[in-house]
């Protein structure tokens, strides 16, 4: 299936960067959190990029992302500027969010990417609400829901899927099974084999698995439903199946994830993959690694003007509770 | 002006603004056709239609997160939450997404949505249908709370709840909802943030909110009556933004502070305002700050515990009364 559909090679080599661009951004992060630079928690999103950089290809500029705690990738991949997140990471009032929101929370609203959601499960109905938003106002957006598979077992995930599926809005819910919750398989706690897919004839949709380490086969589901959704064909449960390179969070080794399972998702990297199959199509390889070098180059320069920025102005404590801009709650 | 009762303002006040801005929208359990199960929002779905009145199913956390998701993509949407205790139910939504959005993206994500529920006790429906969750709201930064004693204060305060761009709950009192009343004629928009001066009095200050203002008004109807003592009521009207102004202006003049809350005792709004007269008003005080509340445990259903739970017209006079004789 992957390779058939009609993506120009420009669109592959934007797809490729995206996903390197992410690994090398993540794998920053991780060194600079074990340097104590950034604080509080991170999660990850290594070896799961090609879901991220394939939705992201499919989807307009104007359409919606809603992702989790593990949302820099998605954030990054809607185009969000890196030095502002590196900034949010650190506690900078040049952050993304002025300090207010830290890695958990990353938001451009600007970018459509409308928020990295930390209680799992929640923003699942609060995608449905922007679905419903751009079809009542006939705007053509699509609201794309990416969480985990941890998420779907929690309630909102099926009060959300039902209320989509009854009013069709156009709502595409990405369900990122990396095969893990925090440090517990997600086989072990589920009635069902795919958490995702095999719920989804409750809600009349179609039972969707993608290999979501192939950028290509993730982006032409993606295509799909997302054309459909926008089309007035209502909304999509697509499972990707993935894997985190590493631990849940912080530094989090996921000890408990068997050697050879690990191994086996390593080889299956997707960005190697990519690679390889850019290679096979008669790229060159100069041309990928000025990719590389220039991701690189883009994080290492984005850290730097992190690093320069300067701490939150207290005076930011309490300002944008209300939309005048301040926190007054008495005379 | 036409008389109009207070079910029957939550109505007129939703249509008001529905007819004046094209992206207010509403949804809820059975509010569409069957006109909610308090009969709140009758006419509204003949009028503006299944695209802007829209049935759900029973699913609180959809109805909430929904209503989020629409606010922050350019709707001004109202949710419905049949009773205030499913409030429970949606907590995440209300508490974690709703109210701090806003500020933890420092301003990119505004919240124009009101959500609206019946509230409160007094109709032997039991703790599972009859509390007063307004304190819990009052307590998450992030929420401007609403609670009106009065038809013409619902559809107004409903109007300036809507137009409102911050996320407000509008607590409807079910015990209120057959009660007539006055209403301007023409747009009726009462601000938030502004108490009632209910009843003016110079001995006592009593301030008091939703169902508790007509109970306070006819204790201090015969306060008067039987024991000469003039009491002010202010009807606090909104709790978020709260004015503390006019509670201080009032103690000032009365020296003398009565709260009057149907919920339980720790930490209900009054233990609030009694703190703010406390800190700022220590130099008017001629008495103790005095809360009237229900006790520390559940509504109870049947009529006798539910009666003697709520502060009634009795209890404040007789509460009222006594410490005022005691300060004497
Ligand atoms: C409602 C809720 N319960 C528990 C947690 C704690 N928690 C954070 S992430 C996580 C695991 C989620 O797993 P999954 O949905 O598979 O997402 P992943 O982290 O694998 O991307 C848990 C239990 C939470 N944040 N919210
Ligand atoms: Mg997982």
């Amino acid at each position: 299936m992957a390779g058939e559909l009609s993506v120009s090679r420009d669109a592959r080599l934007a797809m490729y960067r995206t996903m390197v661009e992410c690994r090398t951004f993540e794998e920053r992060a991780q060194q600079l959190f074990f340097e104590g630079l950034v604080r509080g928690t991170t999660h990850l999103g290594n070896g799961q990029e090609a879901v991220a950089a394939g939705f992201a290809g499919a989807m307009r500029a104007d359409d919606y992302t809603f992702c989790t705690y593990r949302g820099h990738n998605h954030t990054l991949a809607r185009g969000v500027p890196m030095a502002p997140i590196f900034a949010e990471l650190f506690g900078r009032g040049s952050g993304l969010m002025g300090g207010k929101g830290g890695s958990m929370h990353l938001t451009s609203v600007e970018h459509g990417a409308m928020g990295s959601y930390a209680i799992v499960g929640a923003h699942l109905p609060i995608a449905v609400g922007a679905a419903w938003s751009a079809q009542y106002r006939k705007s053509g957006q699509v609201a794309v829901c990416f969480f985990g598979d941890g998420a779907t077992n929690i309630g909102a995930f099926h009060e959300a899927l039902n209320l989509a599926a009854v009013w069709r809005v156009p709502a595409v819910f990405v369900c990122e099974n990396n095969q893990y919750m925090e440090y517990t398989a997600i086989g072990s706690v589920t009635a069902v084999e795919r958490p995702a897919a095999d719920r989804a004839a409750a809600y009349g949709l179609e039972a969707i698995v993608v290999d979501g380490n192939d950028v290509r086969a993730v982006h032409e589901v993606a295509r799909t439903a997302i054309d459909a959704a926008r089309a007035g064909d209502g909304p999509a449960l697509i499972e990707a199946l993935t894997y985190r390179h590493g631990g849940h969070s912080r530094a989090d080794p996921g000890k408990y994830r068997p050697d050879a399972e690990v191994q086996a998702w390593l080889a299956r990297d997707p960005i190697p993959a990519e690679r390889a199959r850019l290679l096979a199509e008669g790229v060159r390889e100069a041309e990928l690694a000025r990719i590389e070098a220039e991701a690189t180059a883009a994080v290492a320069a984005a850290e730097a003007i992190a690093r320069d920025g300067p701490e939150p102005d207290p005076a930011t404590l309490e300002t944008e509770l209300w939309s005048d801009g301040g926190s007054a709650w008495r005379n | 002006m036409a008389e109009l009762t207070y079910r029957q303002a939550v109505a007129a006040g939703i249509a008001q603004e529905m007819d004046r801005d094209p992206l207010v929208v509403f949804i809820g359990e059975d509010i569409g056709a069957a006109g909610g199960v308090f009969k709140t929002t009758e006419g509204l779905f003949e009028r503006f239609g299944p695209e802007r009145i829209r049935d759900t199913p029973i699913s609180e956390q959809a109805i909430v997160g929904a209503v989020m998701g629409a606010a922050m993509t350019g709707l001004r949407p109202i949710g419905e939450l049949m009773f205030s205790d499913f409030f429970a139910v949606a907590w995440d939504m209300v508490a974690n997404q709703i109210a701090k959005t806003r500020y933890m993206t420092d301003g990119q994500v505004s919240l124009p949505l009101v959500l609206r529920t019946a509230n409160g006790g007094g109709l032997r429906f039991g703790a599972q249908h009859s509390q007063s969750v307004e304190s819990w709201a009052m307590a998450i930064p992030g929420l401007k709370v609403v609670a009106p004693s009065t038809p013409a204060d619902m559809l107004g305060l409903m109007a300036a709840a809507i137009r409102d761009p911050d996320p407000v709950i509008v607590c409807e009192h079910k015990a209120l909802f057959a009660v007539k009343g006055e209403v301007p004629d023409g747009e009726h928009v009462v601000p938030l943030g502004q108490a009632r001066i209910a009843r003016p009095g110079s001995d006592c200050t009593i301030v008091a909110l939703a169902a508790m203002v007509p109970r306070a008004l006819e204790a201090a109807e015969r306060l008067a009556a039987e024991a000469g003592i003039s009491a002010e009521v202010i009807d606090l009207r909104t709790l978020i933004p709260l004015d503390a102004r006019t509670i201080l202006d009032s103690l000032a003049r009365t020296g003398r502070l009565f709260t009057v809350e149907e919920n339980p005792r720790v930490l209900g709004w009054g233990a609030e305002i009694v703190s703010i007269a406390a800190d700022e008003g220590f130099d008017s005080l001629d008495a103790p700050l005095v809360r009237i509340t229900a006790p520390q445990v559940p509504l109870a259903s049947a009529a006798v515990l539910e009666d003697l739970a709520m502060p009634s017209v009795e209890r404040i006079a007789a509460t009222v009364r006594r410490r005022l004789d005691e300060a004497r």
